[in-house]
């Protein structure tokens, strides 16, 4: 018997609300699959399973807070046989949201069930995420027919009956972590919204709409392009829950930052890096593919980086416990900015084991996902070091704040046409300014400028990234 | 003259289109046709890829990476989409 954990979804995060949950009892899972979703600072985050087995109890109840290393499930190994099934009577629970507290009999993987009270007289028998749905979806629990042991109502039992009744209301809506907040804030319910975005996912422009009264009520067929919302003179309502959101961003970086800046002893190294023969080489690269294979400059500074860490591994790592912890796999936490503000900084797992095209497929699945709001538990677990790239804003030099228990992040700033002398002649040439802050407790200049000087050789052979 | 005119619309709506995906709060209607695009609603060059490509996934006209500079208004980009459609 195995339990699954709240797991820290970065050095930031204290705690997670359990969204919903992905799997039921009884379900099988692998290594890597997606067992629950748990809204975070960083939106909601889908959470991974990292062993095999079967899906036992679920301990948790959606809409819990739950503390990080808290007990969220029991799983057993898929050939351990399942502990025996009880006839005993179901456990009185307490009304969530609340961790479910620990039921009498450990062995017991029956679904949970829960007696309720019917107007018939008879109890009916509904497990918690059945009761918790029925009431979202506006199900009347006694008009249904269980199909679980016993004639437990389950989930799927209440689902089906939405199902059959209104197709559309059954359908998952997808919709932005800051539109969720949005129209909770704001009382909309976005089953009701034809959502603009990729995907028909709702923004937080549709339920401004919803709010204002303007709702796109569902329709068939595709929605036209999103007219800019409405400019009443008064300040719409809406503008408030976007600051909900990003204030919990807000803390959740400050927390970091201030805990970085409180114990981390920073040193600054900077250098300038000539690309021009690296970008040349990309252009006649990305010449000979067609738009959509083309690789973005950012990914020879990712490759590039990952490299030299591998050369220099002690600023690829943890400072824990007065001790520095290097790591061998390089996971490169790649800074994501939000459009609607904040940052996230997901992983590139094995940066220097991957090609380039397998770099920039990464790159590509990292951003996308961070600003869609779907990003999951491995992502946000394992940075072993920070790469921001801020050229596109047109910053030259990065002062990098180092990323707790990381011990350094390394910079780029954009690529810059310069006067470059060289061997007694002056030519020009495009430059990058890359800077890398260390972490004084764990290595001392001399290791981040052996850093930059590998990192600038990698640059200079880039038929070898 | 009202097909060149129809025609320029039918840039102008998949603009829009491809823009609103990647930038779903930008205000295109009061965009300056003559302004930075990217500077205007802060499109970094991953989203500028993607831009691209989904104009080139609509109107099949191919972008080599050496033209990207000469795209930085609205009508820098539907004349060169009118150009080689």
């Amino acid at each position: 018997m195995a339990e699954f954990l709240m797991p820290s979804l970065g050095a930031d995060m204290a705690a997670g609300t359990l969204h919903e949950w992905c799997v039921k009892p009884g379900d099988s899972v692998k290594r890597g699959d997606v067992i629950a979703e748990v809204e975070t600072d960083k939106g909601v985050i889908d959470v991974e399973i990292w062993e095999d087995g079967v899906i036992d109890k679920l301990l948790v109840e959606p809409g819990t807070e739950v503390t990080v290393g808290a007990v969220m499930a029991h799983i057993h190994a898929a050939g351990e046989a399942a502990p025996p099934a009880e006839s005993a009577p179901p456990v009185e629970k307490v009304k969530p949201p609340q961790v479910m507290e620990e039921e009498p009999h450990p062995a017991d993987h029956r679904p949970l069930v829960s007696p309720e009270p019917a107007t018939n007289g008879k109890r009916l028998r509904v497990s918690p995420l059945a009761r918790k749905r029925a009431a979202e979806l506006g199900v009347d629990l006694a008009t249904l027919k269980g199909s679980g042991p016993g004639g437990a109502i389950s989930m799927e039992d209440v689902e089906a009956a939405v199902t059959k009744a209104q197709p559309a209301a059954a359908e998952r809506a997808r919709i932005s972590p800051v539109a969720r907040k949005m129209a909770a804030d704001l009382g909309v319910d976005p089953s009701t919204l034809a959502g603009t975005g990729p995907r028909g996912t709702i923004s937080k422009v549709d339920i401004e709409r919803a709010a204002t009264g303007q709702a796109t009520a569902k329709a068939p067929e595709p929605p036209a392009p999103a007219p800019p919302p409405p400019k009443p003179a008064a300040e719409p309502p809406a503008k408030k829950a976007p600051v909900d959101f990003q204030s919990g961003m807000r803390r959740a970086i400050a927390a970091a930052m201030a805990k970085s800046n409180r114990e981390i002893p920073h040193y600054y190294l900077e250098t300038h890096i000539d690309m021009t023969r690296a970008l040349d080489w990309l252009e006649a690269e990305n010449l000979k593919r067609s738009i959509k294979d083309r690789i973005l400059p950012v990914v020879l500074l990712v490759k590039a980086t990952a490299k030299a860490l591998a050369a220099v591994p002690q600023l690829n790592g943890f400072w824990v416990d007065d001790e520095l912890q290097m790591s061998e796999a390089i996971h490169i936490g790649f800074a994501v900015a939000l459009r609607q503000g904040g940052l996230v900084t997901p992983a590139i797992h094995h940066a220097d084991l991957k090609s380039l095209d397998e770099l920039m497929a990464d790159v590509r699945d990292v951003i996308m996902r961070t600003r869609a709001g779907r990003l999951r538990s491995s992502d946000l677990m394992d940075s072993t070091v920070t790469l921001t790239n801020l050229g596109d804003m047109g910053v030259e030099k990065v002062f990098g704040v180092i990323y707790p228990p990381q011990v350094a992040l390394v910079g780029f700033g954009k690529v810059m046409e310069q006067p470059w002398a060289q061997n007694g002649m002056l030519g020009i040439r495009r430059v990058v300014i890359a800077t890398v802050a260390g972490d004084h407790r764990a290595t001392d200049g001399r290791t981040g400028g052996q850093f930059l000087d590998v990192l600038n050789r990698q640059l200079q052979e880039v038929e070898t990234l | 003259m009202t097909t060149a005119v129809a025609f320029e619309e039918q840039i102008k709506a998949t603009i829009a289109e491809t823009l609103g995906m990647i930038a779903p709060e930008a205000d295109l209607e009061n965009l300056d046709p003559d302004a930075d695009m990217r500077k205007v609603l802060d499109i970094d060059s991953f989203d500028f890829l993607n831009f691209l490509i989904g104009l080139n996934e609509a109107l099949g006209v191919d972008i080599p990476e050496a033209d990207y500079g000469k795209l930085v208004s609205q009508n820098d980009l539907i004349a060169y989409l009118q150009a080689r459609m």
